[in-house]
């Protein structure tokens, strides 16, 4: 019997995954939703690896989701927070590494401002597995693979599917790992945002623009809201976020020419009254919630299955 | 390729163990009221739900069945790679004051009950747990008997046992196959 395996050693992005290896990746992750839900939410599949969460950006829900996952394993957890403004990018990486080859890491789990720091260690370490937890505006691939296992619960399916994202498509990775996933797994997938945050050449991708979100909205049968951040407003890109709120906000009025089963997501946290209204945010339609818990069991499946045997296995 | 096989249980073969395996733990619990069965994936699964249906027809009411995937706690699992396939552990009833039976198709080094009795801990504490096991084919590096035994085979390292059920291979069957190389360390399907 042939058994799909992941190609590569680490996790960097969802660009280079093809559709069995992804496949793979929901199927495990399924089979670890059972554990979240048992009286002791504990296998031993890990016990004796370490795992270091090396944040250089602020996470609060990403941190812990890996933090559970890595629990939940009993891998031996390190956390490693270190903010932006002290350290000079490309320096303090390969310090860092120094410290966790000493320290004889098995798994890094890296979130960083600068898009491709986790292939930067990916060179710098001889033994750990890296698995890139949002890396600038680059990836964010766990955020991508646990939308579609979301996605895959709602419908049985992912193919054959139309779905819209909506929002600040240009400063995003969840977008770029959404759209990689999404095309990979044969859905079809459109953008929407004011042009300012819609990056040129977006369509090479392989996906539909628009500039409308009533016209976006018409034929999606899921709908990915984007945070707005507020810096890119003093950045000039849109006017307020009142405005942004009246154009591209998703509100119940926007939603009553959408197909009835078309469902809502969002990657957190949300503006409550910008991007999205309280009213949709909270409705039936929305698997926000499920998206957390799926972040768990995903996050478990990919630390799972990258997990190597010795080093003797090791390439 | 093997080089010859062995058919030890044919379908009908297989059909009468279940039914007395089946008889034995009614007689030895004296009922099956509190008792409940435990398959262990792959096989053991489809085993385990046959097992459930012979006893209810025996004592007249329904019997728990769960499934346990012992993948994630597997003593190999270091060295191994790639990692087996997770499958789903369903246990939709609570195991405290009950008899577990564990049933799986061939018990051999004992390492996977070691595994399955493991992961059940971690579900609460039964008031007891058997073994069942279609085929005991020796060969332990545990100390784990079984309870209740469908055939005993005594094998040799070069002999595989293959256990077919109709729910995973399309028919049901028990050979054993026969290698000069020594392949044969275990059983197909794990």
């Amino acid at each position: 019997m042939e058994q799909v395996q992941l190609r590569s050693p680490h996790l960097l992005g969802l660009e280079e995954l093809t559709r069995e290896e992804i496949q793979l990746i929901l199927d495990t992750a399924d089979s670890f939703k059972e554990v979240i839900e048992r009286p002791i939410r504990k296998v031993p599949a890990l016990r004796g690896k370490s795992v270091v969460n090396l944040f250089f950006e602020p996470s609060t829900r990403t941190r812990i989701s890996f933090e559970i996952a890595e629990k939940q394993l009993s891998a031996d957890v390190i956390n490693f927070s270190a903010s932006t403004s002290s350290v000079a990018k490309g320096e303090t990486l390969r310090d860092t590494v120094r410290n966790i080859e000493a320290m004889k890491v098995d798994v890094v789990v890296i979130r960083h401002a600068a898009a491709g720091a986790p292939q930067f260690l990916t060179r710098c370490l001889t033994h750990s597995v890296v698995i890139n937890a949002g890396d600038g505006a680059h990836e964010h691939p766990t955020q991508g693979l646990l939308d579609l296992l979301t996605i895959r619960d709602r419908f049985g399916r992912v193919d054959g599917l139309r779905v819209v994202i909506v929002g600040d498509i240009a400063h995003s990775r969840v977008a770029r790992s959404n759209i990689w996933g999404l095309r990979t797994m044969g859905a079809s997938v459109a953008v929407c945002g004011p042009p300012t945050l819609i990056p040129p050449g977006i369509e090479t991708m392989g996906v539909e623009v628009f500039y409308r979100v009533e016209d976006a909205l018409r034929e999606a049968d899921v709908i990915n809201v984007l945070r707005i951040q507020l810096e890119r407003q003093h950045g000039g890109l849109f006017p307020t976020l009142r405005e942004y709120a009246r154009t591209f906000g998703i509100t119940p009025e926007r939603l009553i020419h959408t197909k009835p089963h078309a469902i809502i997501m969002h990657p957190g946290p949300i503006n409550r009254g910008v991007e999205l209204s309280t009213d949709v945010a909270d409705s039936e339609r929305s698997v926000i919630l499920d998206q957390v818990t799926n972040g768990i069991a995903i996050r478990m499946a990919v630390l799972y299955l990258l997990n190597r045997g010795g080093d003797d296995d090791v390439e | 390729m093997p080089e010859e096989t062995t058919l030890v249980l044919d379908e009908k073969g297989m059909f009468r163990v279940m039914t007395r395996i089946a008889h034995e733990v009614v007689e030895r619990n004296r009922g099956a009221t509190d008792i409940a069965l435990v398959g262990i994936r792959r096989r053991g699964d489809s085993l385990a739900k046959r097992l459930a249906t012979l006893i209810s027809e025996i004592e007249g009411h329904p019997i728990p069945v769960g499934a346990l995937d012992i993948t994630l706690y597997r003593d190999d699992f270091q060295t191994r790679f790639p990692q087996p396939v997770v499958r789903k552990t369903a246990i939709p009833f609570d195991i405290e004051r009950r008899t577990i039976i564990l049933v799986d198709d061939v018990l051999y080094t004992g390492r996977t009950i070691r595994a399955a009795l493991d992961e059940l801990t971690d579900f609460g504490r039964a008031k007891r747990i058997q073994l069942a096991v279609l085929i005991d084919r020796d060969g332990r590096e545990l100390p784990i008997q079984a309870d209740y035994v469908g055939e005993h085979i005594p094998t040799t390292p070069h002999e595989t046992v293959v256990v077919r059920v109709r729910e995973v291979d399309g028919e049901d069957s028990v050979t054993i196959e026969r290698t000069d190389r020594g392949q044969g360390s275990g059983v197909r399907g794990q």
